[in-house]
């Protein structure tokens, strides 16, 4: 008994100090390389779902989902007037709408009058908008905030989630990705 | 004297700066976000539902518990659907469908989460061992 449990309780005298190293090794790490906070939809893949056409401000025209599958792809982005770096990717929209890109707007717990302001002052790269304004369609796409952009296919399946602003770097791998659901 | 210049010139920053620090929009909350439902089994139904779903924004928060006003929709949604009739876990699955099971504070029982469900017995038995351990001991 004697020597082994001397040995053992020698042992045992430096398990909270291991246990102390691996607690701040842990740590150390996570700092280094934090976690994702993103959350991803999980409708990739899935059909985009149900929402009726809702007009946004006077001048614009609005879309269901019911015209999202009819044979061409769409991006479709989730923005608010109330969203500072929307103001950014409007510009950015510009020059994906310029490639060729059909962008579909969903403007999220807007009012009429402050997103005519907005597309009045940051450009309007959309062809059609339609409002949101219980972010019940946002809801329904897994998205959880603004901006955010879908790539949706010619027969109204989800292709690819983007979270965030579309920074001018984000444009080729969305070029791609939209070519990809042609 | 030059702090007092200093916090009013800060103060008067943040009244003439029209850009919100925090983005939030300028509608309302939704009608059902903070209003209780006029039946109140169907209410105390979406509650304990509410409790349970988890905040896209504040995350760790409980969509019951956050003040952002995307959980104030899922608030109305979660109620809107109950009072329309719809059952709690057809509410849950159809937020899991979108969110994945990030969004349920309840745990489910898929592989990931195996350890959890695992972790009672394990700790019984290790409690169990020591036990028998200690009394062996002492009797020899």
């Amino acid at each position: 008994m004697a020597k082994g449990a001397l040995l053992m309780s020698r042992a045992l005298r430096f398990a909270p100090l291991g246990l102390l190293l691996v607690i701040i090794a842990a740590l150390v790490w996570r700092l280094a390389t934090p976690a994702d906070t993103n959350v991803h939809s999980t409708m990739i893949g899935r059909a985009v779902p149900n929402f009726p056409p809702v007009a946004a401000t006077m001048n614009t025209m609005d879309f269901g989902s019911s015209d999202l599958a009819k044979g061409r792809p769409h991006l479709v982005n989730f923005f608010a007037s109330w969203c500072v770096p929307c103001i950014a990717e409007a510009k950015v929209l510009d020059v994906l709408k310029s490639r060729g890109v059909s962008i579909y707007g969903i403007a999220v717990r807007d009012r009429p009058g402050d997103l005519a302001e907005f597309l009045e002052r940051s450009g309007d790269p959309y062809q059609l908008i339609t409002a949101d304004p219980q972010s019940d369609v946002q809801i329904a796409f897994g998205s959880s905030g603004v901006p955010e952009t879908f790539i949706v296919d010619g027969s109204g399946i989800i292709r690819y989630q983007h979270i965030g602003p579309i920074e001018p770097d984000d444009v080729p791998a969305i070029l791609s990705k939209f070519e990809r659901a042609r | 004297m030059k702090l007092y210049a200093l916090s009013l010139a800060f103060l008067a920053a943040a009244i003439a700066d029209p850009q919100p620090l925090l983005a939030d929009s300028n509608l309302p909350p939704a009608y059902w976000s903070n209003r209780q439902l006029p039946n109140p089994a169907q209410e105390a139904q979406a509650e304990a539902l509410m409790e349970q779903l988890r905040c896209l924004v504040c995350q760790g928060q409980s969509i019951a518990d956050s003040d952002a006003e995307l959980a104030g929709d899922m608030r109305d949604l979660v109620r809107r659907r109950i009072a329309a009739g719809e059952k709690p876990s057809s509410i849950r699955a159809w937020l899991i469908q979108r969110y994945g099971t990030w969004i349920s504070y309840a745990p489910t029982a898929e592989p990931a989460a195996w350890p959890l469900w695992l972790a009672p017995f394990a700790l019984l038995l290790v409690g169990a061992l020591l036990i028998r351990r200690r009394i062996r001991t002492k009797e020899g």
